[in-house]
């Protein structure tokens, strides 16, 4: 299988300015997969498109699958033993639960936020160029240019840009979390995973992250997972509601939350479980 | 209603209170107990010892006359020693932990294997002697040498140090390794790279102890047949050689003979106690230049 080249495809497309992201490319398409973790089935039958450049939410009570299922995205949930799929996941047109797809290869095309912010116990700039590093940039001057350009895509270089040497954990949770994005753009990927990246934060650090995301979907496509409602609305283009490890319904943001095909969907949202 | 009655509550206060403080004394107790012991040891030792610490008893050879013995020997037989335990439980030890808390399959082989070694560190320190009478000096038939001591003293400390490595391991935050993983690395590289770093300071600590219990041990070194007699310096891995405890040991052995070996045993304790402050020393120095927080 040849590795997954990155294809940055700049679109001149004067269409999806205005009208809205429907015409964006699929960047990863979900077919039948269904997850067991032993012999809890944990995912049932998911089909699922994301397109680029759009920030897809995917939102449900607790233990419906979403986390789970944006860790099957880069492949991290095998790091839980006993995980079983079957299905079809294609990124950019290749499966990426092939056996024979090397996972180093998909992760750095897709990075990942986690929910806790997880900095490494190092300096800042360690902390950035750890992804280039580890693709095996050594050259300094290329490693200072990446992790300055990193740290203002993730807004936070003015705040940290003379203590690039300080511990990481002198930051406070917002700044760690922003540091964790920079930390992600730095190895350049095409696909941003969030898993409930503000669930730790407060609501002034919460903003900048919503701000921040806002921003990245102009590069990025960005498929983030919340247990906050008016999160999903205010930042989606798309929102996937889970439940019980279906998807129950997956449309437009705005659609889903002004007017949800499904029953379930609208008790949710409206409150009245979750 | 309610269910807690505050008058009940009341009456009792005064004995919960009163039994918080006893608790706490009877632990502070239980620390003094083991540092008075400790003291006394210390004290003793170190009355009876220090007069006979000079130039000539830590550079001098071993004489039958205690004014003239020396325990150069000794010295460097237990360096000697070190430099086999060291490097080797160091490195298979850690390498197993590595490979049973990251690579291995959770599983009955997996919890298996980690039990008999928990296991193996509690066996008696003389049937390591057998084990290593056996295969070391008598199978391999490399003699008395230093190469047979250390291998043995490795085998026996080769336990705690994976069981210290393998819950140092342990003890490194999942979400430290997802981080790196999420960026494409491979686990090798996430191993070096995060998972030792942030395991060291625990891995040192037990190979601290570890080392501390090699360097003391005498029983297992008595069955490979290890003398304290006039033999030349070690000079390598397969020379004869003595030890800092089997000189202490034959000299209290002895001291019914001669009463002055009785002092020369307490000098030899100091010379071994201060060669682990010195070692531990080295692997605080290490360890507190490592730690990190997270």
């Amino acid at each position: 299988m040849s590795p997954l080249t990155k294809t940055k495809k700049v679109k001149v497309d004067i269409k999806s300015e205005t009208s809205t992201t429907k015409n964006n490319e699929v960047v990863y398409d979900t077919k039948d997969l269904n997850l067991w973790y032993g012999e809890t089935h944990a995912l049932k039958d998911v089909n699922l498109s994301i397109h680029e450049k759009e920030v897809t939410a995917i939102i449900g009570p607790s233990g419906c699958g979403k986390s789970t299922y944006i860790k099957t995205l880069n492949r991290m949930v095998e790091l839980v033993p006993s995980v079983r799929t079957t299905g079809v996941i294609t990124y950019k047109g290749k499966n990426i639960l092939d056996k024979s797809l090397k996972v180093e290869d998909l992760r750095t095309h897709v990075g990942m936020v986690f929910q806790k912010p997880n900095p490494f116990p190092k300096s800042i700039y360690e902390n950035i160029a750890y992804g280039p590093k580890i693709h095996g940039i050594r050259n300094k001057k290329v490693l200072d240019e990446i992790v300055e350009k990193s740290l203002r895509g993730a807004s936070i270089w003015d705040e940290v840009k003379d203590r690039l040497n300080e511990n990481a954990y002198g930051l406070s949770g917002g700044q760690q979390q922003r540091l964790c994005i920079a930390r992600c753009l730095a190895i350049e990927p095409n696909v941003i995973l969030m898993d409930e990246p503000t669930s730790a934060l407060d609501p002034k650090s919460t903003l900048r992250i919503e701000e921040l995301v806002q921003e990245l979907k102009k590069e990025y496509s960005i498929i983030i997972v919340t247990h906050n409602m008016q999160q999903a609305a205010r930042i989606s283009d798309k929102t996937a509601f889970f439940l019980n490890g279906e998807v129950v319904e997956y449309d437009d943001t705005n659609n889903i939350f002004t007017n949800p095909e499904d029953s379930r969907t609208e008790d949710y949202i409206s409150g009245r479980f979750g | 209603m309610k269910y807690i009655d505050d008058i009940k509550v009341q009456k009792r206060m005064n004995s919960r209170v009163l039994k918080n403080d006893i608790v706490k004394q009877l632990f502070l107790a239980a620390t003094l107990f083991g540092l008075v012991v400790l003291a006394v040891l210390l004290i003793r030792v170190i009355t009876e010892g220090a007069a006979w610490i000079d130039w000539n008893f830590l550079t001098g050879k071993l004489s039958t006359a205690a004014e003239r013995a020396g325990i150069m020997g000794a010295i460097l037989g237990t360096s000697w020693l070190m430099l086999i335990v060291v490097p080797v439980t160091l490195f298979i030890g850690v390498g197993t932990a590595i490979y049973l808390e990251l690579y291995a399959k959770k599983g009955k082989f997996q919890s298996f294997i980690a039990t008999n070694i928990s296991n193996l560190a509690g066996v008696p320190s003389i049937v390591y002697g057998l084990l290593g009478l056996t295969i070391f000096v008598r199978a391999m038939d490399f003699g008395n040498v230093v190469m047979a001591g250390g291998l043995t003293l490795s085998l026996l400390v080769l336990p705690i140090v994976i069981v210290a490595a393998q819950e140092a391991i342990r003890a490194v935050p999942q979400h430290l390794s997802e981080a790196s993983y999420g960026m494409g690395a491979t686990k090798w590289q996430t191993v070096k790279n995060i998972v030792l770093p942030a395991a060291l300071p625990g891995i040192l600590t037990g190979s601290i102890l570890a080392l501390s219990r090699a360097i003391g041990e005498t029983a297992p070194l008595t069955v490979l047949g290890i003398p304290a007699l006039l033999i030349p310096f070690p000079e390598g891995l397969f020379d004869t050689f003595t030890a800092l405890p089997m000189q202490i040991y034959y000299w209290t052995l002895d001291s019914s003979l001669v009463e002055e070996y009785a002092y020369l045993a307490a000098a030899t304790i100091i010379v071994l106690l201060v060669l682990l402050f010195l070692l531990n020393s080295i692997a605080i120095f290490i360890r507190n230049k490592f730690q990190q927080r997270y």
